[in-house]
């Protein structure tokens, strides 16, 4: 039997509810629970057999996306005892959640939106936890990136929810970069694109770390820190409490359960690379271990329930961290399957709280009850309370390493006008053609110094357009810009088939006339608009967002855009001592992604400029 | 430019303008505009909607497209103009009503003065601010989410954080200069106004209505708790000034580090004049256009009220043996039950009155720590009634055990329990049932249990309190609640007293659902001990020499009607003789006959369930979703509520009001100068009025006056909800209880003679308030010959509905399945 049937089959789900009529709460629901409870019953079924038949991992080499000499992009999947715990755990929360919600919402302005998402979100769970290799499992990851913010976002018509959106999308882009580095490293390492079953071949592994190391250090390093942003841990341990700003159903089951546990996946499904990395695993243990005690500090001081659940769910991911790195594989899934199920209930029936404690309270009050702290030195108990009261400062840390020097930067480059950019770089950027055509009269060290100059260009272009505020337009040429950038950098690198740069932009192109289209029409119906404030016109213009938001996720080259394999087949490129362009290349990808959140996010969502002031109270 | 400052007089006139809100146990339902209740209605909306910039009104579309359906009449619009314009703008104002096009952008006052950071400086201080903020007074003032509590007891907010910087390596603030600041014991309010705003005093007021009303739900509830500290059971001190104070060092602070020390006082930057906040308003058109629409989307259903009432011909019967007697709630949820129950039993009477039953007292149950107070909120008691019986097992959930956040026990707890709660999980959607989590009507009292509801000198004093009640005062409550519904004569063998309330679970709104004249509580507890009274035959002495001669053969008997499940409980230990027992249990059959029947009538607003089943069918359905998880609206309780009648229960017998009235039953025979009727409107006005007003801006503005959806909500420290965990308190009702409310005010009805409800309504300043500023609408209907008046600037005027016919129904069956929407007026029992 095909694995990929597992993932056909909530991807049709996903598809029709698409095209269900707004209204029609009870088809729609019926679509998603239906879905689920047709994949539930054959993943039971499935699994049944598949133990009977001694439960063998099955690898299924499913479609090949690209192929050349040396290079291969294929869809593969994978099935053992990993992927199916996470398949029938995951199958049964789902459907129980959207039985759940088939009621809870009834009357909801998003009623459809929700079960959209929700499918989308399941299509991307599938995808990641069947996936035979890290091309397939980075398909996976990216639709949950996004499906993630959709759902965060739901209530889009608000500030809070819209801004937490986009700060967890930013640390999710970090995660995602760190796969896309790992891929890029792996590749050298094998000299080809691996899939997790050839890891398990443990003389194959170890054959080829013994002669590289350091990038076998580098890939483990990447690894884990895709995983630790994707389960909030330390230091990303902040982004999962605000990520519960969607109905309570959607907390409970993403980032109350499984969303956060795809850390925990990508860590069991990589132990066999750092199995025999000492130092990796020691390094696992010690941020689940400093997750684990940080977070049960935090948990224990929050006065709402939703944030003291999601703490309490981050400790015990910490503690399922250890258990990975211990190599206690079988425990961890126990525990991930226990701790999802948990969390997804007791979020579910957060409400009832309210009337449980307090009568709890009526009968058996004891004025200050005792607990640990109050044993120790008063200096210690009141520094130990703020800090865990102020969240160990995580989130400000994020805002002051992670957007500050976004700000400083941007500060920096405030001299170059943002039109003034395209109009230089744009002549600029033929030059840099010509050149790249004439290479073989450049020298040596100008052809190690261009591709670094122009994706250093690239990274200005995106910086510029995720800084400025004035013109939407211009913010979008420039990461439009930045790829082109990124490809002729690439494009000295070595000569190769220029059919994989045109893969590469053709998303590009096509995606960023759509979205620009999609401005332009806006701009001749609202007047002008500005990146200054949120704007909400999602309401106004549900058509146009939609195809705005498929131009964006086509830009920053999401899986329904050939830019997707391209820009795979983009990072295979570079080499392996290239860590400057590497570096500067990833860090346009993360930054691109952000820039065109930041302007679908200002454009479309948040409160409705034409009838809240600029100054209204935000923080309802 | 001289405008002194005068910091205890502003704070006190702020606090006036916060929502007023208690903590989610003590819901009780109030005119969320109370600050501007001091004028007239159409003028404080507008003065609301400029100053604070709620929406008021339904939107211009909404009510075109009522009109358009026909439910706004053309007749009626005709009439408002012409009363309200003359004849001459009523041309004009109609198309306007009609066509006008206005935009909407809306500029209120408030928040336009800080808002000026962010012109000036680009900075956003909420972001900064707020979450620290929200954070600090949650943990201060959380009564038992967290599980390492706020580590200083018994000192006021502001002297605790105080306490906690001077001991602590961490610091709130970020830099020592604010740090410094707190912790100066001589720190005014004034000197940081100074340092933020600038010199010029006038702008300091200003700046903190601001400030205080971009989060008025924390200010809110901080306010509350300052003037209620007993309205949290963990009691906490702390004042709105802290809390101001504390803010604005927050703010300081941020400046300083976002800025780097470059700015300036507020006052320096402004370039544009900004309006200040409490100066007299401009009149807008559209806001008149909408004041229209209102008016007359309000009379188009009350002039068909009106025509019922006069056109209904029900007679009172001739006196003959009632089988039994019923006193419920005047809630609007027991509208239609009581015509059930007539409707199956036509000898019986049944009547309405507040649902504390004339008797106020606090009550602690065995094994309660506490007491609740068990009387409307404005009251305060000074009895105590207490449980006698064995002590309770509280059901228990590991769900809600803290140890679960513990990473060891969690450890532990995630690998055994974690698989229960899958197993929980899927029992809760496939087959709902009672859990400890549910919050049941029944738990506030044991059935079996009873009550002290004698005074005993021996025991006589607690805390203040006087434990139970003397005979004389008994006597008193009694005849008071007996006469001011007029049942004084004519007794049936069986007299039930039915209180109310409900059931629900994961709904943190649960005591809104309850009984409102029991603050939120269930009522059974009320109706247990106004039957114990009247069966006293000491209480019966003393009654009989005030003319109400209850015979010996006549029992009162207890009972309490869960609204949600539409189940009742009797109290039925004093029924002791076989034949009481008998005639018990054939009323019994009638009740739960009437109640199956009640449950088929609410089925049709719920989409879940389909209203062509058999009622039987229907109720096990009706029972099943008020312990369901996932059902946000396990009823609807006071949605639609829309009326108000004090008068005998002939007088709408004989209409269908589809469950929007609240019933007053009351005998303008028994008084005919108006002392109990002067009791009644005391209480019907704010308590109806405070219930349909906050309706009416919780559906008109969801999301600043409302609580806007629950599904995201989020439980902070059990005293409030907010959205996600850095949100602003969300005080008011959520959409799910609103979202089929018709906004429009309460229509009072009294059946008594004009100028004796006029005198009656002048008596008391308070009351009178709510009448002569339109709060709510009073009509007066002749008990003679029903003919109508309407009170208008302080005068009755006699009032002709301009409605020809109301329809008659035969089948009210088949009237019930046809749609969900609100119905109009229809005659039934037309004999």
């Amino acid at each position: 039997m095909n694995l990929s049937i597992f993932i056909w089959i909530p991807m049709i789900g996903f598809l029709v509810s698409l095209i269900l009529p707004k209204k029609n709460e009870t088809l729609i629901s019926a679509t998603a629970f239906g879905t689920l409870g047709i994949q539930l019953a054959s993943a039971i079924i499935f699994a049944v057999i598949w133990v009977f038949q001694g439960a063998e991992p099955i690898q299924v080499n499913d479609i090949i996306l690209f192929k050349n000499e040396e290079y291969v992009f294929q869809i593969d999947f994978l099935l053992d005892y990993i992927s199916a715990v996470y398949l029938l755990v995951g199958a049964l929360l789902t459907f129980m959640v959207t039985l759940y919600s088939r009621y809870y919402l009834h009357r909801e302005a998003g009623y459809k939106r929700f079960f959209n998402t929700t499918l989308f979100f399941y299509v991307g769970y599938c995808f990641a936890t069947l996936s035979g290799n890290l091309e397939t499992l980075f398909i996976g990851w990216e639709i949950l990136g996004i499906s993630s913010f959709l759902l965060i976002s739901f209530y889009r018509e608000r500030y809070l929810p819209v801004k937490n959106a986009v700060k967890v999308f930013s640390i999710y882009r970090i995660g995602d970069v760190g796969l896309i580095l790992a891929m890029w490293a792996s590749h050298h390492l094998w000299g080809q694109n691996i899939t997790f079953s050839q890891l398990n071949n443990a003389e194959l592994v170890h054959e080829h770390l013994m002669t590289h190391s350091a990038i076998g250090i580098f890939i483990s390093a990447m690894f884990l820190l895709s995983a630790s942003a994707k389960s909030a841990q330390m230091p990303f341990s902040s982004w999962l409490p605000r990520a519960m700003e969607g109905p309570t159903p959607s907390s409970a089951i993403f980032y109350g359960s499984l969303s956060v546990h795809i850390g925990v996946f990508l860590l069991l499904r990589t132990f066999p690379f750092w199995e025999f990395q000492t130092s990796v695993r020691m390094a696992i243990a010690f941020m689940g271990a400093s997750t684990m005690l940080i977070a049960t500090g935090i948990a224990r001081v929050q006065s709402s329930v939703k944030s003291q659940i999601a703490y309490a769910s981050i400790a015990q991911i910490g503690i399922i961290f250890i258990e990975v790195s211990l190599g206690f594989e079988k425990l961890a899934l126990f525990h991930f399957a226990g701790n999802a199920f948990l969390r997804t209930y007791q979020l579910l029936v957060s409400p009832s709280v309210v009337s449980y404690l307090i009568r709890e309270q009526f009968y058996s009050f004891i004025p200050r009850l005792k607990t640990l702290e109050d044993r120790f030195p008063k200096k210690w108990q009141y520094s130990m309370y703020l800090l865990c009261l102020k969240e160990w400062n995580l989130d400000s840390m994020m805002y002051q390493y992670l957007w500050n020097p976004l700000k400083w930067f941007g500060h920096k480059i405030k001299f170059l006008n943002a039109r003034g950019l395209l109009f230089i770089f744009i002549p600029l950027y033929f030059v840099g053609i010509y050149l790249q055509a004439k290479m073989d009269l450049l020298t040596r060290p100008w052809v190690e110094f261009l591709p670094i100059t122009f994706s250093l260009i690239g990274l200005v272009m995106v910086f510029k357009s995720f800084t400025q505020r004035r013109s939407i337009r211009v913010s979008w040429l420039l990461v439009i810009m930045n790829h082109f950038w990124i490809s002729l950098a690439i494009s000295f690198n070595e000569q190769y088939d220029s059919t994989e740069t045109w893969l590469y932009l053709s998303g590009i192109v096509v995606f960023g006339i759509v979205g620009y289209w999609c401005l332009q029409r806006l701009f001749t119906q609202e007047g002008k608009i500005t990146l200054q404030r949120f704007h909400g016109l999602s309401e106004a213009h549900p058509k146009i967002a939609f195809v705005f938001l498929l131009a964006c996720l086509g830009l920053t080259g999401f899986p329904i855009s050939p830019t997707f394999v391209g820009e795979d087949l983009i990072f295979s490129h570079i080499h392996e001592d290239q860590f400057v362009l590497a570096a500067f290349v990833s860090f346009s990808f993360i930054l691109d992604g952000l820039a065109v959140i930041r302007i679908y996010a200002r454009v479309f969502m948040g409160p409705y400029y034409k009838t809240h002031a600029d100054f209204s109270s935000r923080y309802f | 430019m001289s405008e002194k400052f005068n910091e205890q007089e502003v704070i006190h006139h702020l606090k006036h303008f916060l929502p007023a809100q208690a903590p989610l146990m003590d819901f009780v339902h109030h005119n969320t505009l109370h600050a501007f209740q001091h004028l007239p209605f159409h003028e404080a909306l507008e003065t609301a909607h400029v100053k604070l910039g709620y929406q008021v009104y339904f939107p211009l579309d909404k009510f075109r497209a009522l009109h358009a359906d026909g439910r706004i009449s053309d007749e009626i619009i005709q009439r408002v103009l012409l009363e309200k314009l003359g004849a001459e703008e009523a041309e004009t104002w109609k198309g306007k009503m009609l066509y006008a096009h206005y935009d909407k952008v809306a500029h209120p006052r408030v928040g336009a003065l800080r808002g000026q950071w962010k012109k000036q400086y680009n900075i956003d201080l909420d972001s900064l601010v707020h979450p620290t903020l929200f954070r600090l007074l949650g943990s201060f003032l959380d009564q038992g989410i967290s599980i390492w509590n706020f580590p200083i007891d018994g000192k006021s907010f502001l002297e605790a954080l105080r306490e906690l910087e001077q001991n602590s390596w961490v610091s709130i603030f970020q830099s020592q200069k604010t740090r410094g600041y707190l912790l100066n014991p001589l720190l005014k309010i004034s000197d940081l106004l100074r340092i933020l705003v600038g010199k010029n005093e006038a702008l300091h007021e200003q700046y903190l209505y601001d400030q205080q009303f971009a989060h008025q739900g924390w200010s809110g509830m901080v306010s509350v708790v300052e003037d209620l500290p007993q309205t949290l059971l963990d009691t906490r001190i702390i004042k709105l000034e802290d809390l101001i104070l504390v803010e604005l060092l927050l703010e300081i602070d941020a400046l300083d580090y976002k800025l780097a020390g470059e700015w300036q006082a507020l006052e320096q930057g402004i370039r544009e004049f900004i309006p200040k906040f409490h100066d007299p308003i401009e009149p807008s058109e559209e806001l008149k256009v909408l004041s229209l629409w209102q008016e007359s989307f309000e009379w188009s259903y009350y002039d068909q009220v009106l025509k019922g009432i006069q056109m209904e011909r029900i007679e009172k019967v001739a006196t003959h043996q009632k089988s039994f007697q019923g006193l419920f709630c005047i809630d609007d949820r027991e509208c239609s039950f009581r015509r059930y129950l007539e409707n199956l039993d036509p000898s019986c009477d049944t009547y309405g009155t507040p649902g504390f039953f004339g008797v106020e007292f606090f009550y602690q149950p065995v094994g309660g720590k506490f007491y609740s107070k068990l009387c409307p909120a404005p009251i305060t008691p000074k009895f105590l009634i207490k449980e006698v019986g064995s002590e309770k097992m509280l059901g228990k959930d590991l769900h809600f055990s803290k140890h679960s956040h513990h990473f060891l026990k969690g450890w532990l707890f995630s690998q055994t329990l974690g698989f229960w709660s899958a197993v929980k999980l899927f029992a809760n959607i496939f087959r709902p049932s009672m859990s400890p989590a549910t919050a049941s009507s029944l738990q506030h009292m044991d059935k079996i249990s009873s009550l002290r509801v004698d005074f005993d000198a021996l025991d006589a004093q607690e805390n203040g309190l006087q434990l139970g009640f003397k005979t004389d005062e008994m006597a008193n409550r009694v005849e008071g609640v007996l006469k001011s519904i007029g049942l004084v004569e004519n007794f049936a063998p069986i007299v039930y007293v039915v209180g109310h309330g409900a059931s629900s679970v994961n709904n943190p709104h649960y005591a809104a659902y309850d009984c409102g004249a029991c603050s939120g509580r269930a009522g059974s507890v009320n109706a247990r001990v106004l039957s114990q009274m009247a069966n006293k035959p000491e209480v019966r002495a003393i009654l009989k020499e005030r003319g109400i001669d209850i015979p010996i053969k006549t029992i009162f008997v207890g009972a309490l009607h869960d609204t949600t499940r539409d189940d009742i409980v009797f109290y039925d230990d004093q029924l002791d003789s076989d034949e009481y027992i008998n005639l018990h249990a054939a009323h019994e059959i009638t009740f739960r006959k009437a109640l199956d029947l009640n449950a088929k009538e609410r089925s049709r607003r719920f989409e879940s369930i389909d209203t062509r089943k058999s009622p039987a069918e229907i109720h096990e359905k009706i029972r099943v979703r008020s312990v369901s998880i996932f059902e946000p609206r396990p009823e609807l309780n006071h949605a639609t509520n829309a009326l108000c009648l004090v008068g005998r229960r002939e007088l709408s017998k004989g209409l269908f009001l589809d469950r929007r009235s609240f019933m007053n039953s009351f005998d303008y025979q028994v008084d005919p100068d108006g002392t109990y009727l002067f009791n009644i409107l005391k209480a019907a006005a704010p308590v109806c009025g405070g219930i349909n007003l906050e309706y009416y801006f919780s559906r008109v503005d969801g999301e600043r006056l409302g609580a806007g959806t629950k599904l995201p909500h989020n439980v902070m420290g059990l005293f409030g909800v907010a959205n996600g965990i850095d949100g602003d308190l969300r005080p008011g009702l959520p959409s799910q209880m609103t979202e089929v409310h018709d906004p429009v005010r309460l229509l009072l009805m009294v059946e008594h003679f004009p100028e004796v409800v006029l005198s009656t309504i002048q008596k008391a300043p308070e009351t009178y308030e709510w009448f002569i500023h339109d709060w709510v609408k009073l009509v007066v209907i002749h008990p003679e010959n029903k003919s109508l008046y309407v009170f208008k600037e302080g005068y009755f005027k006699p009032y002709t509905p301009l409605t020809k016919d109301i329809q008659e129904v035969g089948d009210l069956d088949a009237l019930l399945v046809s749609n969900q929407e609100n119905f109009p007026v229809y005659l039934i029992n037309q004999n």
